[in-house]
């Protein structure tokens, strides 16, 4: 008996399209023993996906494979369609990284799950519904008797995540490959997917091929690793073997891809920039004609000071009312309370009355694809501020702004005629911080700026706006729902939690000894490693 | 200072965007490259779509056609109305200088086919243009405007939906009487309501796009919001359903003049002449084949066309 | 469910009243009246006409009146058919429309969704190429070039099926009007169906489905044709409301005695109260066939539920 349950072995993968071939796998070898956790490492492109993708035969049809892919000495690639589909969900399962998608809705949960037992094992009837809720109760989904009735629009996004990893389950597969299951979660959700993971491993003694973009989160979850980058394996061994004497600078470089430094307080008496109280902002849920219309409260009641130069973290998870507070801030949005930026209530100024403010108080957004106008170039995205606060520039005087921005923020002013779509996610980013920039704004609202990109892209960007802070003297709201971004970048906290406030206080103090229960629970998801 | 080409990232795909191999990996500008001009969404349109073969071959053949209809006439030796006395009901032929023969009454059928076309194609461009204009206009206040007002104007046209559309042009054309003008009018009044809710769909996903409330977060005018960032981004889908709206005014033009309420002689239109040849198609087949044929190749090119034109522009296929 | 449909019901009222109201004072302000026609009429004798019709009645009175008969569910008599009610009329016409409509609907949904849903699974293959090409041509030929070939063809030239006429519904009259009448709506149901497999079979859900190792079938079979249903079905409503309640041309190049033309002749002849109760009834279809849509909907997709 091979001690290799499943063996990669110089497998490349290459995609046919209408521009062209491009090779996604360049001869990857690598292989699982039975009963262990092998985590394959990549930021985007890396061809982490495709490799494991491949082993279940799920590719698209233009997608050309060579090598071998043996399960337990058997070759895969050569396998017929048939004996391929007796192997899937029943020796090997694979879970997905959009658990929100990867369900058929029109289905109950009980039944999708039900379906795996029939196909493989010929469960049917009682038998297969008294299995299904033991998987349910197993995979953690309360009051499983009931909840096996339900469609999957009545669970969360973690719940659905369960089901799918119960659907997995059901045949007691020899190996797992669970595709970034974590990676749309919640931090909470994803600490509680991974201890799931590993308790069932436990149980049922599977292989598990964890494919992730986060180096961190397997540390204590894998026993080896291998890294991939464009295709290729850079490094693979004992995990801890991995961390402790990474041979490659790329692999180093995604140990260390967590953001550095720390952001000092700003002392007490330097003047307060914006100040809000109570503020609230309420949605309508339910729209009617002429009644009024159902509420949702999704800020309720919150207090802000920032003072110059500062910057505020606030942190929460989906839902928390975090991003809503800081388009409220910027009247992007109507709000109740008050708001006052440099000494002006913002509250009585109208449109017109606003929009000379808009010069200084600035935002960057979250989606590098979603924020840039994809019928501009980044020249007119970026000079589009200056038509409206500098009326009196010509062409000449807008360019040379245009240009010293991109120049700012490390972009090639050469580049300045082409679409947003010709830049990467980084780079578009870039652009719309250029964007702000240039109007010279005072205060900047940060909107998850770094959480589309890639690890070692944002450490890019936030060093790029840690300087730029220190050039310029700017203030930031930083809204994230990743704390090890926040504690780098800075010096106040404030921890969201369904619309309300549930913690605040220095930067340093909340992460070395935070007090309320919620803040423990995320400080302890998002830091796996401390926990462990 | 730092970029994003460290030694550790080259070409990267989007982050967290599609899996290698996924449509069009967009290509990394290469910084070294003194390279300015950028490849615009409009220009990558067109390259898609000049890869498309039955629409680029759709797109040559409709313009033949409008050509000959606009010109044919002026180089044929018949008249519109012109009578031969000596080719009554005769089949096509090349020696009696009838090519495609004559209807009952000794006209030149080809002479008459392309003034035919000339009124059908008008009645497409103008009925579609006035349903565009009323559509966008309509959409674009209802979906940017929202609120109470979008949910009145919404009210409105579910409304319209359930209007029996075909009585009401029938009403309109029996009401006013038959006329060009009415008919460009009539169809493109009852037309722009599937626009009017692309439109308005368009501008509520749009509004809700982050480059939009970057443009508000930079203080410009509602106005130059909805020109400079709205109406240049729906501008894709509206193209898109102009071209299938076009065949669907051609059809119902020429189905209101198959029932006698379409344009009056001595004017004609394909669907005149269809409902003519129709009456005489066992003596006389060219004279429903030949009007047919012109439509039905019109619309066939359109539609074609229009399915080549939503490729190219759907940004789901990119 | 029954206070929903009670619910839709009543929010139907208004938008018929707007299409009645609409539909009235057009028909009235077109120029000509019921009685132009024929001979010209002697004044007195057109003046006892009008008077027996409430047609001297200033127009508000006259459309208050016409109210109040419907809700009496009177539609009134015809101007033209001088012996019959307009509610006769309909009775009459209605149960051949539907005949051949309904047969003709039957048609489409039996052809045109598995030969989408086959063009979706061989996409870009020459059966995908074959059947979309049909069926542009489907879209692309008008039923009334349609119609008057197939009758040209099959029942002159060749003489299997009759040409025309009713002949009381016999079989063999009624193929011809109904492929004619269903060319177009496979056309466009093929479309359709292989536009909406296509996106479900590149969801997240159907690589769940193989990744569970259903064969093919059950994949399509069991996950993704429900789904790509939903927009069939919304666009069947409005469609079958159109179908049933007639095609002029198709009663006209065939002879078939249903109720599609009687608007397009009640309007022309100025038959008032014929072209409202055509209208009322049509409305009236088109928001009935709108709810069952909706019902529909709600049995396929368990998200959306009325109550």
């Amino acid at each position: 008996m091979a001690d290799k349950l499943l063996e990669i072995d110089n497998l490349s993968v290459d995609f046919q399209l209408p521009t062209g071939s491009v090779s996604a796998v360049k001869g990857v070898s690598f292989d699982i023993r039975p009963g262990e956790t092998l985590a394959l490492v990549g930021e985007s492109g890396s061809g982490k996906s495709v490799s494991s993708t491949a082993a279940m035969r799920l590719l698209p049809e233009l997608a050309t494979t060579s090598g071998a892919i043996r399960f337990k000495g058997e070759d895969l690639l050569q396998a017929t369609p048939r004996r391929m589909r007796r192997i899937r969900g029943n020796a090997i399962s694979m879970i997905f990284q959009e658990p929100m998608t990867s369900l058929n809705p029109l289905h109950r949960i009980g039944a999708q799950i039900a379906e795996v037992l029939a196909r493989h094992k010929g469960t049917k009837g009682r038998a297969a519904r008294g299995k299904v809720i033991e998987l349910l109760e197993q995979v953690g989904i309360p009051e499983p008797a009931r909840r096996i009735d339900s469609y999957p629009y009545e669970l969360s996004g973690g719940q659905r995540q369960r089901v799918m990893i119960a659907m997995a389950l059901a045949c007691e597969p020899e190996l797992l490959i669970a595709d970034e299951p974590t990676t749309a979660l919640d931090v909470t959700v994803q600490a509680q997917i991974l201890a799931l993971l590993k308790d069932l491993q436990a149980r049922y003694g599977m292989a598990i091929l964890f494919i992730t973009h986060d180096l961190s989160v397997v540390r204590h979850f894998a026993d080896r690793v291998c890294v991939m980058r464009r295709g290729e394996l850079l490094e693979s061994g004992e995990t801890a073997e991995v961390f402790a004497n990474p041979c490659h600078d790329y692999t180093r470089m995604l140990i260390d891809a967590d953001p550095h430094g720390h952001k000092e307080p700003v002392a007490d008496d330097v003047p307060v920039l914006l100040e809000a109280r109570d503020v609230r902002v309420r949605f309508p849920i339910k729209k009617r004609l002429f009644r009024d219309s159902e509420y949702f409260e999704a800020v309720r009641g919150i207090d802000l000071t920032l003072r110059r130069g500062q910057t505020v973290g606030v942190v929460g998870e989906s839902g928390s009312g975090k991003s809503t507070l800081g388009r409220a801030l910027l009247r992007l949005l109507d709000s109740q309370g008050d708001i006052r930026f440099d000494e002006t209530d913002l509250a009585r100024l109208d449109t017109g009355g606003m929009r000379p403010l808009r010069a200084k108080m600035q935002v960057v957004f979250q989606d590098p694809y979603g924020s840039l106008s994809p019928r501009m170039t980044v020249g007119e995205v970026i000079s589009e501020g200056l038509r409206v606060h500098h009326p009196e520039f010509n062409r000449h005087q807008r360019e040379a702004q245009v240009i010293e921005a991109l120049k700012e923020v490390a972009l090639d002013p050469a580049m300045r005629n082409r679409y947003p779509h010709e830049f990467s996610g980084g780079q578009r980013q870039r652009i719309a911080i250029a964007r702000a920039l240039v109007l010279k704004p005072q205060f900047l609202l940060l909107d998850e700026p770094t959480s589309a990109l890639d690890r070692s892209v944002q450490v890019t960007v936030i060093d790029l706006l840690r300087d730029l802070q220190r050039r310029h003297d700017l203030t930031y709201l930083f809204i994230s729902h990743d704390l090890s971004v926040v504690r780098a970048l800075a010096d106040t906290v404030l921890v969201m939690k369904e619309g309300r406030v549930v913690e605040r206080g220095p930067t340093e103090a909340i992460f070395a000894d935070p007090q309320e229960a919620y803040t423990r629970e995320l400080m302890r998801a998002a830091f796996i490693d401390a926990a462990a | 200072m730092t970029t994003d080409t460290t030694p550790y990232s080259g070409p990267r795909m989007p982050a967290g965007g599609t899996p290698p191999g996924g449509p069009n990996p967009p290509a990394e500008p290469d910084p070294e490259a003194g390279a300015v001009a950028g490849e615009s969404l409009t220009r990558d349109a067109w390259r898609r779509l000049k890869q498309n073969r039955a629409a680029m071959v759709s797109l040559i053949l409709l313009i033949v056609i409008a050509t000959v209809c606009v010109l044919g006439p002026l180089v044929l030796p018949w008249g519109l109305a012109e009578v031969d006395w000596n080719a009554f009901t005769a089949p096509p032929s090349l020696e009696g200088g009838h090519f495609l023969g004559t209807d009952a009454n000794g006209r030149d059928l080809l002479t008459r086919t392309l003034y035919g076309g000339r009124v059908s194609l008008s009645v497409a461009l103008v009925a579609s243009f006035v349903s565009l204009v009323i559509g966008v206009l309509y959409g674009a206040i209802s979906g940017y405007v929202g609120g109470r007002l979008d949910n009145l104007m919404m009210r409105f046209v579910d409304i319209m939906y359930s209007l029996p559309f075909m009585f009401l042009v029938i009403l309109l054309m029996v009401v006013f009487g038959r006329n060009i003008f009415l008919i460009y009018a009539a169809i493109g009044a009852v037309e722009w309501l599937d626009m009017a809710r692309i439109v308005r769909g368009q501008t509520l996903s749009l509004k809700r796009r982050e480059f939009v409330e970057a443009a508000h977060a930079l203080g410009v005018k509602d106005s130059k919001i909805v020109t400079r960032h709205l109406i240049p981004n729906a501008i894709g889908p509206v193209i898109v359903y102009v071209t299938l709206t076009v065949p669907k005014v051609i059809l119902l033009e020429s189905f209101l003049s198959f029932l006698g309420l379409g344009v009056q002689e001595p004017l004609t239109s394909w669907g005149v002449l269809i409902s003519e040849g129709t009456d005489t198609m066992q003596g006389a087949p060219w004279m429903l084949l030949v009007p047919s044929i012109f439509l039905a190749v019109t619309l066939f090119c359109l539609n074609f066309l229009g399915d080549g034109l939503r490729d190219a522009l759907d940004p789901k296929t990119r | 469910m029954l206070s929903y449909t009670l619910k839709r019901l009543l929010q139907a009222i208004p938008t018929l009243l707007i299409v009645i109201t609409i539909s009235f004072f057009l028909m009235r302000i077109a120029p000509g009246g019921p009685f132009d026609g024929e001979r010209q009429l002697p004044p007195e004798i057109e003046a006892n006409l009008e008077a027996a019709y409430h047609l001297d009645e200033p127009l508000p009175m006259q459309y208050l009146r016409y109210m109040g008969n419907l809700l009496q569910g009177d539609f009134g008599p015809s101007f033209k058919y001088k012996d019959f009610s307009v509610s006769e009329l309909i009775l009459q016409g209605f149960p051949v429309s539907l005949e051949i409509g309904g047969l003709a609907i039957l048609l489409a949904l039996l052809l045109g969704l598995p030969l989408g849903v086959i063009a979706a699974i061989r996409r870009n293959s020459a059966i995908d190429y074959a059947v979309m090409g049909t069926a542009l041509a489907g879209i692309a030929i008008p039923n009334f070039v349609i119609a008057p070939i197939l009758a040209l063809v099959f029942g002159v030239l060749l003489a299997w099926l009759p040409a025309g006429g009713w002949n009381g519904g016999a079989w063999p009259n009624l193929v011809l009007p109904v492929i004619a009448l269903s060319i177009q709506q496979i056309a466009y149901i093929a479309r359709m169906m292989r536009a909406s497999m296509i996106e479900v079979l590149g969801s997240h859900y159907i690589r769940t489905a193989r990744a569970k190792g259903l064969s093919e079938s059950q994949v399509i079979l069991r996950h993704a044709i429900r789904p790509a249903l939903l927009p069939v079905t919304s666009y069947l409503g409005p469609a079958i409301a159109g179908i049933i309640t007639g095609s002029v041309v198709i009663e006209q190049i065939f002879g078939i005695p249903g109720i599609g033309r009687y608007f397009v002749q009640g309007a022309l002849n100025r038959d008032y109260t014929l072209v409202m109760g055509t209208v009322v009834f049509y409305g009236a279809l088109i928001v009935l066939m709108n709810l069952l849509v909706d019902l529909a909907y709600s049995a396929l997709d368990p998200q959306i539920r009325y109550d």
